[in-house]
């Protein structure tokens, strides 16, 4: 069930609804190009503009992800990136800034790390939950069951190609918002945000969802613009990535200025 | 009395699953309904029992090879002859299965991950039988290792795309054709070559390969008047293996031996026997035994045979070998290119590297057991598209030492 009073995520989604807009969620993978150079890029994020941070834990085999967020994984896991090191960076996120702070994994990692102690380990760092790609609800109990005990979010995917039923079962499962898949693909900047994700969107509502974010393909203000107006955040990626990679933190916080600028009212 | 053969999916023990983006769960579920409607279904049974007649060349035949069993102990060795179907190894069983399956659910594109190039060769000829569109995924280091395979997909109008991406083997071509998959799925089916990935395929693969030790326990039967005492296979994603095992599975008198790819020894890290490490863990849609570090991240396999380099195995093999019905060891690859060498020079038949791993096996069982035993070795491949590799492995090329040490004959 969504229980928006616990959620950091879910309230700072709603102070961004409540403004009259929605939120923008920005991605960056920990660890790139180095550990200490993504807490400064996510802490740039959180300064100019994005409401909730979502922090990709490097894995080998990310199949939900497009060449840009790939290549910057594999980077840093080639530079020596560990489980073990998250904790620790999320920490000194949260420390600098107020902004709540998601952990993106697939779950192989969480499962060997084991599950109820990487929710003890966030917790306590201050991480604010989970958005797993690869764990459908179906198979989640043991990570509902961890997160429950933490007070952590678990953000469960939904896509276009969901059955009612399914769609009704992430709302369900999920707490902080459920991540509405915009098209059927992986990530990765697209010239149109589908239009697939407004009919989504309106599919989750009818189910009862509290909080649908839309991801994928999303990297102008433009976009953020026109998702926010029918979903509760828009979710940013490979731009920042990309914008991380080409140009360093300063040319990350004018993207993040600019994309975030559509989330503004005029 | 439980039977072990009629196990099906999506769990086998701790093990199976659907670990997969949300994306794909419609897709698999429209796949689970469309295969329990046609495994049901006479006149589908009939469509792909005519196929493997008429065009796959089934039954494929047992061959009993003495001049080779010398070399195993004197016991008596039978091949059941997978590399004699049409393209060149057991693959095409389950090809064409998925394929009419496919033409079922209205799917005009198929694509594919492949290893050795047996899989891929084996869904572009289904493609070019059926008039679909055909992209197989092949990681750049077996591209190179298996060129004349590469060549044979794109005779057959497939699109062959090299992934440069990870260890550039067959899990990384897993991986790309699963991003394929999540962005095509309305029009495209995902031949999956193996009995890994999430449900259904585990299950509906090995149903469609289990006519491998149907006809194998008929046919040495027919022969020797009894059961084998032992079946051999080689395992990566283990398609061959489960499917010859599969109809013995409830014969507890017939000893199962899969054999994984111990590359260049266990010790050395560098091989792909996931089984014999026996670390639990999720990798492409299902739990299973996995290679992997201490954070869960894959680690890369390695084996002098393209279809054997994978650092994960079909989540019933894992319970198998969980529950003791199966065996598992690895053999290291100089033992598989002795075994490879051994049936070529004694029996003119030339088997893929995969194969040789079972054929290695084998000799490991004749030496222990002598003239008594009966071994059943499921020969899944044959080895024309290893030539090149067998030629540079044992300095055949032009210009370099010929070594015609080992066998004695």
């Amino acid at each position: 069930m969504i229980d928006s009073t616990t959620s950091k995520v879910g309230a700072a989604i709603h102070a961004r609804k409540d403004a009259g807009s929605g939120a923008v969620i920005g991605y960056l993978p920990l660890g790139f190009p180095d550990i200490q150079t993504s807490i400064d890029a996510a802490v740039t994020l959180a300064n100019n503009g994005v409401d909730v941070l979502e922090l990709g834990l490097p894995y080998s085999d990310p199949v939900m992800d497009g060449p840009v967020i790939q290549a910057a994984t594999q980077r840093a896991l080639a530079e020596g990136y560990r489980v073990r090191d998250t904790f620790p960076a999320v920490r000194e996120i949260v420390s600098q800034v107020k902004t709540p702070v998601l952990v993106m994994t697939y779950w192989n990692p969480v499962a060997q790390f084991g599950a109820q102690r990487f929710a003890d380990e966030l917790s306590a760092a201050g991480g604010a939950g989970l958005i797993t790609p690869d764990l459908i609800p179906d198979e989640g109990s043991e990570w509902m069951a961890a997160a429950t005990a933490a007070d952590l979010d678990r953000v469960f995917l939904a896509a276009p190609s969901s059955s009612e039923t399914r769609l009704k079962q992430a709302v369900e499962a999920s707490r902080g918002f459920v991540y509405t898949v915009s098209t059927m693909g992986i990530t990765g900047a697209r010239s149109d945000v589908d239009s697939a994700a407004a009919t989504l969107v309106a599919r989750l509502r009818a189910v009862g969802v509290d909080n649908a974010c839309v991801g994928l393909g999303i990297s102008t203000a433009q976009q953020v613009r026109e998702v926010l107006a029918y979903a509760d955040g828009a979710i940013i990626g490979s731009a920042f990535v990309r914008a991380l990679a080409e140009g360093g933190l300063e040319r990350l916080a004018a993207v993040s200025s600019d994309l975030a600028s559509g989330s503004r009212v005029s | 009395m439980t039977t072990l053969h009629d196990v099906v999916g999506p769990y086998f023990g701790e093990f199976g699953g659907r670990y997969v983006p949300e994306s794909l769960v419609a897709a698999l579920d429209e796949l689970d309904e469309a295969y329990k409607a046609a495994a049901v279904d006479p006149s589908f049974q009939a469509e792909l029992a005519e196929l493997h007649k008429t065009y796959t060349g089934r039954p494929s035949i047992i061959t009993e090879v003495p001049r080779f069993a010398e070399h195993a102990g004197g016991a008596r060795v039978i091949l059941k002859r997978e590399d004699l179907n049409h393209t060149g190894s057991h693959k095409i069983n389950n090809v064409l299965g998925q394929a009419l399956l496919a033409k079922r659910l209205g799917k005009t594109r198929l694509i594919a991950e492949t290893g050795a190039g047996q899989h891929g060769v084996a869904t572009a000829t289904a493609a070019a039988l059926f008039g679909m569109e055909c992209v197989v995924y092949m990681g750049q280091v077996d591209t190179e290792r298996q060129a004349l395979n590469v060549a044979r997909m794109r005779l057959l109008g497939a699109e062959v795309v090299s992934v440069a991406t990870g260890s550039r083997t067959l899990k990384d071509a897993i991986n790309d054709a699963l991003r394929d998959w999540v962005a095509s799925v309305e029009t495209t089916h995902y031949v999956l070559g193996t009995v890994a990935g999430p449900h259904p395929f585990p299950t509906m693969v090995r149903d469609f390969h289990k006519i491998i030790g149907e006809e194998a326990r008929e046919q040495v039967l027919a022969l020797t008047g009894k059961l084998p005492d032992y079946i051999t296979a080689c395992i990566g994603g283990g398609s061959n293996a489960i499917g010859i095992f599969n109809a013995f599975l409830d014969d507890p008198s017939v000893e199962l031996y899969g054999f994984e790819a111990g590359g260049d020894g266990i010790e050395s890290g560098r091989h792909a026997a996931s089984i014999t490490l026996g670390k639990t863990g999720v990798l492409q849609g299902a739990k299973s035994y996995l290679m992997q570090d201490d954070d869960g991240q894959t680690v890369e396999s390695h084996s002098i045979s393209a279809g054997l380099d994978y650092p994960a195995v079909g989540p019933e093999h894992a319970w198998l070998a969980k529950i003791g019905r199966v065996h598992y060891e690895p053999i290291t690859d100089a033992e598989a290119m002795e075994a490879f060498r051994l049936l070529t020079r004694t029996e003119g038949i030339i088997p893929a590297i995969e194969s040789a791993h079972a054929l290695a096996g084998a000799i490991k069982l004749g030496l222990k057991h002598g003239p008594d035993a009966t071994i059943l070795v499921s020969l899944s491949g044959r080895g024309d598209k290893d030539v090149a590799s067998a030629s540079r492995y044992f300095g055949l090329l032009e210009g370099e030492i010929v070594d015609d040490g080992a066998v004695q004959l």
